[in-house]
């Protein structure tokens, strides 16, 4: 584009040889390619979440009913949550495993609040491909490892709901969440 | 494009002349898809899957024009207005199972087509261009069929979108923001469902003009044939029209009877159970699968179960499924041989045979549930996928000595017939063993 023409009889050179015509050339294409990727971010952007879907209400669950070894499924964010009573036997399970030696190393501690360690609170979506992961109602298939089972593509949680076996990344995510008393907790 | 000897268009008609002389589009039909295009003489039945791929890709938009003016693009009635389509409007069960079915048939041939251009080397120099725009064609077809099926809003499609979309998710670092960004929410909803739809209305029109594009490229060198060898003179070829206008007719004949069969008596066939359950964002089906198109490549994604050098095995099936039709593209310098027809090439017709076996294979265990033995046999069918077009093929291309070519279309053809004596009579041929001018 910026050619330089050393013929220049037009009286157009200015210094080291740039034409004037060269300098208008540069500027014009460059100052419509700034306002073409202006009008692109818009264009883009427009397909991100939009307001309603971002505002989008914490949830809150009472935990009263849920029997130890019972699980119950709920939404959050429109996505499936898992809301799990461990037995002092799962909790065993989970605590027994060397978490340093884990695909994602985390002990049932780090995934669960102080003191309350039989609540396991996770999102149903499998850290795979995103299916909701079976096992958190009545007589479901808990897998090998007693957790959860992720029927897509063969991914087996732990009772922590670790990720143990199958193509699945990552732990079941926990999301923020706080008590807001003994049977009742605030998720988001 | 096209050859000298190839038939000139001259209007008959006083208004066509009208029309020639301002636009000249009855010249450019004319040279296309009339008696203006010379064609080898020697095509067999695998040359009619490009023109059933076109009127495959007609059956579609036609249908799907008339579908998008009874369907709802709302995630609140999407699913009650295809019932309503298919209750209600006058034939509207018509136009969806056409639809539907008409997709199974859309790939039917397009995977044909594929394969005889992979048997018959028709990605070869100097049709390389031709063979890149088809793979284009078939990325769009698999980007369009994939979003088409989200549309009914049940519980496949929702799944199926999700599952999809999460391969993006798996990209390091950027891959969850752009999950986002495709869905334009953290699961698929109504903006994902109207997107969809916004772009599975455009992309069969984009298609079409890449159709054209792959057609223009073609009728450039002019179309290959079975034997692989060069057209040498007008005894080689035959035009277009009415030649193979009437073999294709008789092509698309039987082509419209076959999917009628499966349209009027098995309309459900090819589909899946769970897609007549509204989208449910709390339950899974049990056995989440793509259409049986997609099979393959969901094996190959599927395949990878553990990690390797720190990549994540999620990540590496996503790559892996990418890979392996990225690869296509490469196709024409992965396989050096001069060599085009596979009926000249023993060994590689061999391999060419264990290649359409793994690929039913792969398409087996993508349907099947992920449980040993198929995720076993996935891993050992991938492994080979990539080993034919990666090992195998740069080495058959080198190592192998073909049959001895014929020396022209026409002697080939004459051959087959038993009739020796008429080849000396032609000009051009016979006396002058010129190798396919390939590579």
């Amino acid at each position: 584009m910026a050619s330089v023409e050393h013929t220049d009889s037009q009286g157009l050179s200015g210094e080291g040889g740039v034409r004037r015509r060269d300098f208008i050339n540069i500027a014009a294409v460059s100052f419509a390619g700034v306002g073409a990727v202006a009008v692109v971010i818009p264009l883009v952007d427009q397909m991100n979440p939009s307001a309603d879907v971002l505002a989008s209400a914490s949830t809150e669950v009472d935990l009263s009913a849920i029997q130890p070894g019972q699980a119950i499924k709920t939404t959050f964010r429109s996505q499936p949550l898992f809301v799990r009573h461990l037995t002092e036997k799962e909790i065993a399970e989970a605590d027994k495993v060397d978490a340093g030696g884990l695909r994602d190393p985390q002990t049932l501690e780090e995934r669960t609040v102080d003191g309350k360690k039989q609540w396991l609170i996770t999102m149903g979506v499998c850290t795979h491909l995103g299916c909701v992961p079976l096992g958190a109602g009545e007589g479901e298939n808990r897998g090998e490892f007693g957790g959860y089972f992720c029927p897509c593509h063969g991914s087996h949680y732990d009772t922590a709901a670790r990720i143990r076996k199958g193509p699945a990344p990552k732990n079941l995510e926990v999301p923020k969440f706080s008590f807001t008393s003994d049977t009742a907790i605030l998720v988001g | 494009m096209g050859f000298p000897w190839a038939e000139q268009y001259t209007p008959k008609h006083p208004a066509m002349r009208w029309i020639d002389e301002k636009l000249p589009l009855p010249r450019l039909v004319y040279n296309s898809i009339g008696a203006g295009y010379p064609v080898p003489r020697n095509l067999n039945y695998f040359w009619n899957f490009g023109v059933l791929a076109g009127l495959a890709l007609v059956i579609q938009i036609v249908t799907g024009v008339i579908m998008a003016m009874h369907y709802g693009a709302n995630s609140l009635v999407a699913f009650q207005t295809v019932e309503h389509t298919m209750r209600d409007v006058n034939a509207g069960w018509l136009m969806r199972y056409a639809h539907a079915n008409g997709a199974s048939f859309f790939f039917i041939v397009v995977y044909l087509h594929i394969f005889r251009g992979l048997f018959y080397g028709s990605y070869k120099a100097p049709r390389e261009m031709v063979w890149l725009l088809g793979l284009v064609i078939f990325l769009l077809m698999m980007a369009t069929a994939f979003m088409g099926y989200v549309l009914p809003w049940g519980q496949m499609s929702y799944w199926g979108a999700k599952v999809i979309t999460g391969l993006f998710g798996a990209i390091p670092v950027v891959g969850e923001p752009i999950q986002t960004w495709l869905l334009g929410g953290f699961a698929p909803g109504n903006a994902s469902l109207n997107r969809f739809f916004s772009l599975h209305f455009l992309l069969p029109f984009v298609i079409a003009a890449v159709v054209i594009l792959h057609i223009w490229a073609l009728h450039i060198p002019g179309s290959s044939n079975p034997t692989g060898v060069e057209v040498k003179g007008p005894q080689d070829t035959v035009p277009f029209h009415p030649y193979y206008t009437a073999k294709d007719g008789f092509g698309a004949g039987v082509f419209l009877i076959a999917f009628a069969i499966l349209l009027f008596f098995a309309p459900n066939f090819l589909g899946h159970p769970d897609n007549y359950i509204e989208a449910n964002p709390l339950s899974t089906p049990a056995h989440i699968v793509p259409e049986w198109y997609f099979w393959p490549f969901y094996a190959i994604l599927r395949a990878f179960t553990v990690d390797f050098f720190f990549i994540p095995a999620k990540l590496l099936g996503v790559l892996a499924m990418f890979a392996s039709i990225l690869l296509l593209f490469f196709l024409p310098w992965l396989d050096t041989s001069p060599v085009r027809s596979g009926n000249y090439r023993p060994t590689f017709k061999k391999f060419f045979l264990i290649l359409l076996i793994d690929v039913a294979i792969l398409g087996y265990c993508g349907g099947a549930p992920a449980e040993e033995p198929y995720v076993m046999i996935s891993q050992i069918a991938s492994a080979y996928y990539f080993a034919h077009f990666l090992i195998i093929l740069p080495l058959i291309s080198r190592f192998e000595r073909p049959l001895p070519l014929p020396g022209s279309i026409t002697e080939s053809v004459l051959n087959r017939y038993n009739i020796k004596g008429e080849q000396d009579a032609l000009p051009g041929m016979g006396s002058d063993p010129q190798p396919s001018n390939a590579g």
